[in-house]
């Protein structure tokens, strides 16, 4: 299932390590994920439902889903997406009943900084890189590196110039970590769970693999969160082989781990464009690509890219049923009237080994939501999301937001959103003296970003969020 | 609705083509027909022949300007730019190309159609490898408009 050859990538298998899983002893390479060294080995199945014991597997690849909780070195719940596998491991089954005391015990350290930016992607990164010039400034990221969800885009960006259009994401993504630990400490493999006012910002993170509880202190914090994959409702959506894209994006293009042999792509927006193309560089079939729309909701120039290559889009199509013995074996795809009710007789059976998610993304906003910041469901963000003035800040003093927990956008408009709640923070902690050309700057190129027929949505998402902040805080906008 | 909205494939009649004088001397052919968030061909060019109102608006290509050395084609991030040069009866197809294995110079691959069919032999003749590799094949004329992409086999 290891990927050898591939158009873009190298992958660094120079150090073979062994670990064990359920007893037996398993070959991985430095750098892999438990998830991903056991999928490469064929072991979908990572952990089960607490009721029905139905099988779980791989789905979201960014510690979000809880699909691939394991039991590892004794400690339950461990997030194996996201964490990496070390000679020795022992992986192991989730118990299913745990009490207090099969924690092991946790070392407590204090950490206190100016400005700390909970999320090490574009927009979390391009925050520190602004605001470090000025601030001592933390980055926390859950994950084992820094990136996001950049570390898996093979493919180079859109946008202009400055915002690296025609880089692929994953080097820029090596471009922003350079420049960012500069100036900015980095705590990785760390969580934060809990937001907590005591008078000052004060933030609780863990490190679950080196049992470490960090209570950490700031003046200001920004959120840079992300996004979570959506899940869709249709029979057998929880077979393993069932995955969210970005998942699956991981698992190819950061670990050169193959999916399976004929993926079914559910969502022609550019996530799932994307893929396509992205799965048959990686040598892997792609069966067709279904969407509920009557037209294409990505960019044409990604969808030329894969009809050229021969893969079918079935617009007006959707997926009726996975189905499978204990992994996905096939779909069922229907054709869909402009009521969007099945089209009697439209069934057609897929074979296909697995199955990619791209029906979108809901921002990340439980940890900030835990601020007391006032959220709203905006339906053009993509869900709930906390309301911000045009320089990122909340309604809460000192918390701002960034990103794709703020709107689901693109990496190019997180960056700039990620300037621009990093350098309103710095400023209001310690005064910048060309503040205000610069903010004009960033404001002024955002909103050029937000303009034609794909900025039209985040637009309107931006307005509605300031006009509610500013009607939450009881002022007009220029007051 | 547009056949590209539905399908993902651009009709001839959907971009402003080139006459004969411009396509003997080779010219890059911009399939980029709808208003997204980008503009690095636009920074591509040496020659100023690509220019777009705003980052949103479409890319317009002045072909008295243009000189085909494929500069663009590497750098769209759509892999939405060819070239096209034809010598008698025969047609040179630079395109971008990202899958392994490469061609190799002289060997014959098929040319694929905007839906992936094949269409035609066509001889490689040049390989570039910059960030995205560039292939320049050899093919009859009269499927210059219609080769989009090539198989090796
Ligand atoms: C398939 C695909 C293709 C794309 N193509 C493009 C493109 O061509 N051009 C473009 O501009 N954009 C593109 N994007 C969008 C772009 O990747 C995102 O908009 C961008 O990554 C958002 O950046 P972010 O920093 O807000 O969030 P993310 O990149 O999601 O980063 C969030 C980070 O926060 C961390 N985190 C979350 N919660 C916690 C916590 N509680 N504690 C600690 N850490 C936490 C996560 O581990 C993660 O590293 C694409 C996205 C996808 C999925
Ligand atoms: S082929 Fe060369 S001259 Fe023509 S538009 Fe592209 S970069 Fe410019
Ligand atoms: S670089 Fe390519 S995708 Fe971007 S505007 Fe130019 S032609 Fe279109």
């Amino acid at each position: 299932m290891r990927i050898k050859e591939h158009p873009i990538l190298n992958f660094d298998r120079r150090k073979e390590i062994y670990f064990y899983y359920n007893g037996k002893k398993i070959k991985a390479y430095e750098g892999e994920t438990i998830a991903s060294a056991l999928h490469a080995e064929k072991v979908k199945v990572l952990s089960r439902s607490i009721k029905l014991k139905r099988p779980r597997g791989f789905f979201c690849g960014i510690g979000k889903c809880s699909s691939c909780l394991m039991k590892v070195n004794g400690i339950p719940n461990v997030r194996t997406c996201i964490t990496l596998v070390r000679e020795g491991m022992v992986v192991e089954d989730n118990d299913m009943e745990l009490s207090e005391k099969d924690y092991p015990e946790c070392k407590f350290e204090k950490i206190e900084c100016e400005i700390a930016i909970v999320g090490g992607g574009p927009a979390g990164l391009s925050a520190g890189i602004e605001a470090s010039e000025f601030a001592d400034v933390l980055v926390i990221d859950e994950n084992h590196c820094l990136g996001g969800q950049l570390i898996k885009q093979t493919h180079k960006f859109f946008g202009s110039k400055e915002e690296k259009a025609g880089i692929r994401g994953i080097e820029i993504a090596k471009e922003l970590e350079k420049e960012a630990v500069k100036n900015c400490r980095v705590l990785l493999n760390t969580s934060i769970i809990g937001y907590y006012d005591r008078g000052y910002h004060f933030l609780v993170g863990v490190n679950k693999i080196e049992r470490v509880v960090y209570e950490i202190k700031a003046n200001k914090i920004i959120f840079t969160t992300g996004a979570q994959e959506n899940m869709l409702v249709f029979e057998g959506n929880d077979l393993p082989g069932v995955y969210g894209a970005g998942g699956v994006q991981t698992l190819m293009n950061v670990y050169g781990i193959k999916p399976g042999n004929k993926g079914l792509i559910v969502g022609a927006g550019n996530v799932g464009l994307i893929l396509a193309y992205q799965l048959l560089q990686a040598g892997v079939d792609v069966a067709c690509i279904v969407e509920a729309m009557p037209r294409i909701g990505g960019y044409f120039v990604h969808s030329a890219k894969i009809r050229r290559c021969g893969i079918p889009i079935y617009t007006s199509h959707s997926i009726k049923k996975a189905y499978g013995n204990g992994k996905v074996e096939g779909a069922v795809i229907v054709e869909l009237d402009e009521n969007w009710s099945i089209i009697d007789g439209s069934e057609k059976k897929i074979s296909c080994d697995f199955i990619c998610l791209a029906v979108g993304l809901t921002p990340s906003t439980r940890l900030v939501t835990q601020t007391g910041a006032e959220i709203s469901f905006i339906n053009e963000a993509g869900g709930w999301v906390a309301l911000h003035n045009e320089y990122m800040e909340t309604t809460k003093k000192g918390i701002y937001v960034a990103g794709d927990s703020a709107n689901i956008e693109e990496a190019s408009t997180a960056m700039i959103e990620g300037k621009i709640a990093g350098l309103h923070a710095v400023n209001s902690l310690k005064g910048v003296s060309d503040f205000k050309i610069k903010i004009e700057k960033y404001l002024k190129k955002i909103n050029a970003f937000r303009q034609g027929f794909f900025g039209s949505r985040p637009k309107k998402a931006k307005e509605k969020i300031i006009e509610e902040y500013y009607e939450k805080m009881g002022k007009g906008r220029n007051s | 609705m547009k056949r590209w909205e539905k399908e993902g494939i651009v009709e001839i009649t959907d971009l402003s083509l080139p006459d004969k004088k411009h396509l003997k001397k080779g010219v890059a052919i911009i399939e980029c027909v709808q208003e997204i968030p980008c503009n690095p061909c636009v920074d591509a060019c040496p020659f100023n022949a690509i220019s777009m109102e705003n980052i949103n608006a479409l890319p317009l290509i002045d072909y008295e300007k243009c000189v085909g050395c494929g500069k663009c084609v590497g750098v769209c991030p759509g892999l939405a730019i060819f070239v096209i040069k034809i010598i008698g009866d025969n047609a040179l197809l630079t395109l971008p190309y990202e899958f392994v294995p490469l061609p190799e110079e002289g060997q014959i691959v098929k040319a694929l159609d905007r839906e992936g069919k094949e269409i035609c032999n066509a001889v490689v003749k040049k390989l570039k490898f910059g960030k995205t590799p560039v292939v320049t094949v050899e093919l009859p004329a009269e499927y210059a408009m219609e080769a989009r992409n090539i198989k090796v086999v």
